[in-house]
């Protein structure tokens, strides 16, 4: 039972990590919780649509249909990311400089609100399809342990949401001052590491080159797998034996949202 | 009766490694076989084809992969080009069983 709540618990975690990020990054705007449940409700039929569908994707494109389904979703997720994050560069700079304004609601484009439920649905319907299959596969198992396996992921699942909300329920805490610099920081992080995996999941299809592999081993010093490694992996994307590939995806992106971002915000400044 | 079905098992995971492709089978939730040997230096295909009803995750840290594959169905992945050494694998959905190690000469 504690094994399959592990299973669970690890593939729930990194959806409800960015659910809880932008949760809280996108406080004080009108509709947020409606936008936020929305987007979790689209992700998990999404994950159910997937999980039916996995068969047909993992035999399309000569068996590395995942990878690029995995990378396509990552990839529309890191735009996504970045495109928020320098659009938050300027708001949150408002909303920082008077901070009465994060009590009240502040009025947002559809726009931004649409694109804010995408991005959540898509983290949810990734890590959910596997989650529902892991789950379904137990379903199916017809061993005696079965059903205790099941209330295990069950609990994993909800060991998840906890963990997303606790880090909600720690940032909403941060000075407004500091509170979107913060949070535009770990969503610059989160993308950052989306974009390594993303080319991991390209190299592991065959659709690009590795350019070096891997890029350094630290996995004596930090392994991926210890708990130290796993919450860097989680929230910066770090791994122990890159490939060169992912470096490049990862450094790129890093510095194309953050010129981004000081560019809206050195705007901002500027009276109108 | 398990040394039989062992031994089928093996059956698939021969007549499908071709050049440069290699391949494994989930059977009752291990991997068969479950020490892979593939050259160093050069990339791989490795096909893994799942003959259980349940869906399995394919993860290394090693390697640093991971791919569900679902029940009754085959999927590949590219590996490598590696250096010589031992790569660990397991099944994450049945982490108790489904354990081998890939070893690059």
């Amino acid at each position: 039972m504690l094994g399959s709540a592990l299973i669970v618990f690890r593939e729930t975690l990194e959806a409800a990590l960015l659910i809880g990020v932008l949760a809280a990054a996108s406080r004080g705007l009108s509709g947020r919780n409606l936008t936020l449940s929305i987007g979790i409700a689209i992700g998990f039929t999404g994950a159910l649509v997937v999980a039916g569908l996995t068969g047909y994707i993992a035999e399309m494109a000569e068996g590395t249909g995942q990878e690029l389904f995995n990378a396509a979703i990552l990839g529309v997720a890191v735009v996504m990311l970045g495109w928020h994050n320098i659009w938050m560069a300027r708001h949150g700079r408002e909303m920082a400089a008077q901070a009465k304004s994060v009590g009240l609601a502040v009025q947002t484009g559809r726009r931004e609100m649409s694109a804010l439920a995408a991005l959540i649905s898509l983290a949810v319907l990734r890590e959910g399809s596997e989650t529902v299959l892991f789950l379904y596969g137990l379903a199916m198992d017809d061993r005696a342990s079965a059903m205790s396996m099941f209330s295990g992921g069950m609990l994993g699942l909800l060991g998840g949401i906890a963990v997303g909300w606790m880090l909600y329920a720690g940032l909403v805490r941060i000075p407004v001052r500091h509170f979107f610099t913060v949070t535009g920081v770990l969503i610059l992080f989160l993308a950052a590491g989306m974009a390594s995996q993303m080319a991991r999941f390209l190299v592991q299809g065959d659709v690009i080159q590795t350019l070096a592999l891997p890029l350094w081993d630290t996995s004596s010093v930090l392994p991926i797998d210890s708990f130290p490694g796993n919450l860097l992996h989680l929230f910066a994307g770090y791994e122990a034996r890159p490939s060169g590939i992912q470096v490049l995806f990862y450094t790129l992106t890093f510095g194309v949202i953050l010129f981004g971002m000081s560019r809206t915000s050195k705007q901002s400044l500027q009276p109108t | 009766m398990k040394l039989v079905l062992f031994a089928i098992s093996l059956l698939p995971a021969i007549v499908f490694a071709a050049d440069g492709e290699h391949g494994l089978t989930i059977k009752n939730h291990q991997f068969v076989p479950d020490q892979l040997i593939v050259p160093a230096g050069k990339k791989i295909k490795l096909t893994i084809a799942n003959e259980d009803n349940t869906p399995e995750e394919f993860e290394s840290y090693a390697l640093n992969r991971e791919k569900v594959i679902p029940g009754n169905s085959k999927a590949s992945i590219y590996l490598g080009p590696l250096e010589s050494g031992q790569y660990e694998f397991i099944g994450e959905f049945h982490e108790a069983t489904a354990r081998g190690v890939i070893r690059a000469e």
